[in-house]
């Protein structure tokens, strides 16, 4: 055997290993979880019911899935502006001057480990957030708006929402970027030629042309909300049971990544305990995949949108 | 009355500090065809987007005009001018067709319109209907008015764009070099469709294609390393040119 196919098959092994660990990563869910889903049943899913006491065991993954999806739709809503924002003014707007330094700094956003985030909003951010917008708001609004209501604590779903939104503002912003910035220049001259302002251009050429994109580069953050666990964890408030079932977003609550996270050291190997965990993981798993294949889908056929003008 | 609608005084354009078009003086009457023609990087071009105040938006570099652009008396480089506007009144049509891949034939014509803040959607409809009737395109896509705009020909498509152009109504039609991406089907009928056009609007067009330009221009100017060398009546200027430089061009000696 040559060396070209050695490396030839070396490479492939690697490339193949991916898929191995996939299905190896499913198949642990699925057998692991196995047990509660028997006893269960679907109950599993859409009960709120969460004992890990022997003898009165009971699990219900319904909060947790209410947690981690108001809290990174409550994520999305805040960085979907404030990333489409930057992503307009790197890729339009900026001197070049201030382009380069910026998307580097945007970038490093990605960069600080996700445990400082929850540091900052554990020990910082969260009496901000309860003394200058919860407090207010509840005082104003929480008799009328139950989803305001309750009293100011700030580890809740609300500061989970907004941690999550900084964490997620790098993933959008520069997927963003890249899809406006690949607007080919015909588009935007088209519009300009019948006379459109730069706001005018936007709208009518690079949103139009890139709108699967961005909305691809939104569910993408969804993507990388669902699954954040370590800063989550630390600021949610960390409720079980029907207790993280609030109507109030001002109220502590359970994300389905910090329930694991909370929880898996105190699982009691001969209980049912660590098979509903990874039953919970099963779940979470299930939503990232299906968020990653939109995102994926919405992306491409953002750029199918190119392929017709060639 | 002056018959001229547009002309250039000592018009000088840069890319970074580099003179892509040389002291032009360019003169464009009323209801006639020019035809810009020259060598690859002569600065026909990048002359045509200084009428509109194209030039400027140039991505990536730092493109500055000299001189006078004049619009019926006006500057169009004066500090009071709003590039838009003027924009509106001079329509372009590129190279490339490039209609709006995500909207409709029908919202891709009447994509100025909208800008304008015509809303009307009868009055939009009868817009529509007249300008791809300007193009002869009607009868061609009536039935598909809402497929999308990239659904039909290049050919197609080219005269998409100049529908979208003359719907909003300018007083002069710049072309950059329309028909290079069409078969010569598509070809002589935008080049049938010039001759139609320049009954209600002041043409210009950049063309490779020299006889392209003794077919639809009344006057043509030969450009050279960002110089005007010399303009003329078409006709004159392709049987009798007066620059050695000229002569060699149209005789295909270079170019």
């Amino acid at each position: 055997m040559n060396a070209d196919k050695i490396f030839k098959q070396f490479s492939s092994v690697m490339a193949f290993s991916a898929i191995g660990i996939m299905i190896l990563i499913v198949f642990v869910l699925v057998t692991q979880s196995a047990p509660v889903w028997q006893e269960f049943g679907l109950d599993f899913a859409f009960g709120s019911d969460w004992n890990p006491v022997e003898g009165r065991e009971s699990y219900g993954v319904r909060p947790y899935i209410y947690g981690t999806l108001i809290t990174s739709f409550l994520a999305l809503l805040l960085a979907v502006p404030i990333s489409i924002g930057i992503a307009i003014f790197l890729s339009e707007l900026a001197p070049p001057i201030i382009r380069e330094p910026l998307s580097f700094i945007v970038e490093l956003l990605a960069a600080v480990p996700s445990v400082i985030y929850g540091l900052w909003g554990l020990f910082i951010f969260r009496f901000y957030i309860r003394d200058y917008i919860e407090e207010p708001v509840i005082n104003s609004l929480g008799d009328t708006i139950p989803i305001f209501s309750g009293i100011p604590f700030g580890l809740d779903l609300f500061t989970a929402g907004i941690i999550l939104a900084v964490m997620i503002i790098p993933t959008i912003s520069s997927v963003a970027r890249e899809v406006i910035y690949a607007v080919p220049a015909t588009q935007k001259e088209a519009a300009y030629a019948l006379g459109a302002t730069r706001w005018e251009m936007m709208r009518t050429s690079v949103f139009n042309y890139a709108k699967s994109g961005l909305f691809g580069a939104c569910v993408l953050g969804l993507g990388r909300a669902v699954g954040e666990t370590m800063a989550v964890t630390m600021v949610i408030g960390n409720t079980i049971g029907a207790q993280a079932l609030p109507e109030s977003l001002f109220q502590p609550g359970q994300s389905m990544a910090s329930i694991i996270a909370n929880e898996f050291n105190e699982a009691d190997p001969g209980s049912l305990h660590p098979s509903a965990l990874i039953g919970v993981g099963l779940i979470l798993f299930f939503f990232a995949l299906i968020i990653q294949l939109f995102s994926l889908y919405l992306r491409e056929r953002s750029l199918k949108v190119g392929e017709v003008l060639d | 009355m002056s018959n001229i609608k547009l002309k250039t005084e000592s018009l000088n354009a840069m890319f970074n500090g580099q003179k892509a078009v040389d002291d032009v003086n360019l003169e464009f009457p009323k209801n006639t065809i020019t035809a810009l023609i020259g060598p690859s990087g002569c600065g026909k071009s990048t002359l045509i987007r200084t009428m509109n105040r194209m030039h400027e938006l140039t991505p990536a570099t730092d493109a500055t005009v000299e001189g006078k652009v004049v619009l019926d008396n006006k500057n169009i480089y004066d500090s009071d001018v709003d590039p838009t506007l003027i924009r509106r009144r001079v329509g372009m049509v590129f190279q490339k067709p490039n209609p709006f891949p995500t909207m409709s034939i029908f919202d891709n014509v009447v994509a100025g319109l909208k800008l304008n803040g015509l809303r009307d959607k009868t009055k939009l409809r009868e817009i529509c209907e007249s300008s791809l009737k300007g193009v002869a395109l009607w009868d061609e896509v009536k039935e598909d008015l809402d497929k999308s705009g990239t659904s039909i020909s290049g050919g197609q498509q080219q005269r998409l764009c100049i529908a979208r152009t003359i719907a909003v109504q300018p007083e002069v039609i710049l072309l950059d070099e329309p028909c290079s991406a069409l078969d010569p089907i598509s070809t002589s009928k935008i080049e049938q469709l010039l001759t139609e056009l320049k009954k209600q609007y002041t043409i210009i067009i950049v063309t490779h294609n020299m006889q392209q330009a003794a077919r639809v221009a009344d006057t043509t100017a030969f450009m050279y390393l960002g110089k005007l060398i010399e303009v003329g009546k078409t006709q004159k200027l392709f049987e009798n040119p007066k620059e050695e430089m000229t002569e060699n061009y149209i005789t295909g000696k270079f170019g």
